[in-house]
């Protein structure tokens, strides 16, 4: 992994995902391709010069200039409302990347895979599950996704059609559930994710993602369920919940 | 010069001279490790500085609370963009683990319960700048931000500062540790934005 300076690119298309997020499509003519799991530095750069960074997953994978990602809103957040709401088709920024050699999956690796997101930590995984579509011969993935409710889901529609394909795939809800679901919506607990996750002994690597306490949690449930604490990696995306 | 982003910059920050380029600033204390939080437990918890010279030198819990210790104030930066300002710590120098070591070799790998490692010149361990902390805020070290005890090593991006240490082993030359590994800059000075490769 290279690292460069800052690479410009396009906003070629925005999507909305749910009334809080949004998919964004940026060509980055220069972009040199990446792997599932992968991160990039985005740079806006106001007009008198000032300038905020963060860092955001991306939902594709491979070779190609045409990279996705998807921004969920922190409310009093400075950047993520500006990509949020504001941004447009045409509009510029600057990336550096990819980033990130650890939170990658390598469709080689025959172990099942375990995937565990909370929110916008959907969007590596994704990356990973979209990539596993591609190569069915490649080990078989489960996908854990915790979300407040069913329109808070990123993704859904797509998720659910890699359900059809082979993804096995386990809803919680946080807030609120669809009628036909039978558990009581809350926090991810011990008994949903046991059920939900490979179990130990198929040695499955795990890969984490969302902010920060989800993470926590999550990635403590898995060890205390008897997941080896060295085959579950994580990303914490920040904040506190 | 970068290329302007259409009507960004309503939202901004006021420029806070403390910060380094490209940080801002968080209240919260959020997390970066690359796994679950290994819980150590204190009476099963020891340091250990490893040299080219001879046995080991190994501190037990109530070794180390034997050591004279620092209160240390502080701002920390982390590589992905946080940065708080005014953080108080307690711990052990560096200078005063180190003065009981023999060693030739200029670099160090630090170890972790759970298998991290992360490379520091001896230069950036010594003179003051680096302690093994086990208290933040009045309080023992959550698990979460490496409690018991973790690497403090301020001036450098936060991963250096290694969660749940266990020990240094001098090296001869500045071999990469796992973050470094996996794409992080060798050094880490955040005034120099020494993030990535
Ligand atoms: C490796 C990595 C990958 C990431 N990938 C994605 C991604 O794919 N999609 C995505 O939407 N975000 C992602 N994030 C989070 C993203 O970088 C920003 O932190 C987030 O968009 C908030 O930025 P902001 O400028 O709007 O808020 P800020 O102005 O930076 O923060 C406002 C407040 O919100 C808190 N906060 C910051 N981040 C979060 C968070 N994630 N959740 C809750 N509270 C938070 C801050 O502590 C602060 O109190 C990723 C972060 C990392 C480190």
């Amino acid at each position: 992994m290279i690292v460069g300076g800052w690479l410009p690119g396009l906003v070629e298309a925005v999507v909305q995902s749910t009334s809080h997020a949004r998919i964004l499509q940026v060509r980055v003519p220069d972009w040199p391709g990446n792997l599932p799991g992968q991160h990039l530095d985005i740079r806006l750069t106001a007009e008198d010069g000032y300038q905020a960074e963060r860092s955001y997953s991306i939902a594709s994978s491979g070779a190609g200039t045409l990279v996705e990602l998807a921004v969920d809103r922190v409310p009093d957040g400075e950047v993520s409302p500006y990509l949020v709401d504001d941004v447009l088709p045409g509009d510029a920024l600057e990336v550096k990347g990819p980033l990130g050699n650890y939170f990658v999956w390598d469709p080689t690796d025959p172990s099942p895979v375990q995937l565990v997101a909370g929110g916008s930590g959907i969007v590596p995984l994704l990356a990973m599950a979209r990539a596993r579509a591609r190569r069915p011969e490649a080990a078989p993935f489960r996908l854990l996704y915790s979300v407040r409710s069913a329109d808070d889901a990123m993704y859904r529609d797509e998720l659910e059609q890699l359900r059809a394909d082979g993804l096995d795939l386990t809803w919680a809800y946080t807030r609120t559930a669809p009628d036909a679901w039978a558990g009581t919506p809350g926090r991810l607990s011990a008994s949903v994710l046991a059920d939900a996750v490979w179990p130990v002994d198929r040695r499955s690597l795990a890969f984490v993602c969302g902010p920060t306490g989800f993470v926590e949690a999550s990635a403590d449930l898995l060890v205390q369920h008897g997941y080896d604490p060295a085959r579950v990696r994580t990303e914490r995306f920040g904040g506190l919940s | 010069m970068a290329e302007f982003t259409r009507g960004f910059g309503a939202r901004r920050r006021t420029p806070d001279p403390s910060l380094p380029p490209g940080q801002y600033l968080t209240d919260d204390f959020p997390v970066l490790s690359a796994g679950p939080t290994p819980r150590v437990p204190l009476d099963q918890w020891s340091f250990r500085i490893r040299t080219e010279k001879g046995p080991d030198t190994t501190w037990s819990w109530s070794q180390l609370m034997d050591l004279p210790i620092e209160d240390v104030h502080t701002d920390i930066h982390c590589v992905t963009r946080w940065s708080k300002l005014g953080t108080s710590w307690r711990g052990v120098s560096l200078d005063t683990l180190l003065a009981a070591v023999d060693t030739d070799f200029g670099y160090a790998m630090v170890h972790s319960y759970g298998g991290y490692t992360t490379n520091l010149s001896l230069d950036d361990l010594r003179g003051g700048k680096a302690w093994v902390a086990f208290e933040f805020d009045g309080q023992p070290l959550d698990p979460e931000h490496g409690g018991p005890a973790r690497l403090l090593v301020p001036h450098l991006y936060f991963w250096k500062s290694a969660k749940w240490v266990t020990g240094l082993t001098m090296q001869k030359h500045d071999d990469p540790g796992f973050w470094e590994q996996n794409g992080y800059h060798t050094h880490g000075d955040p005034w120099l934005e020494e993030r990535y490769w």
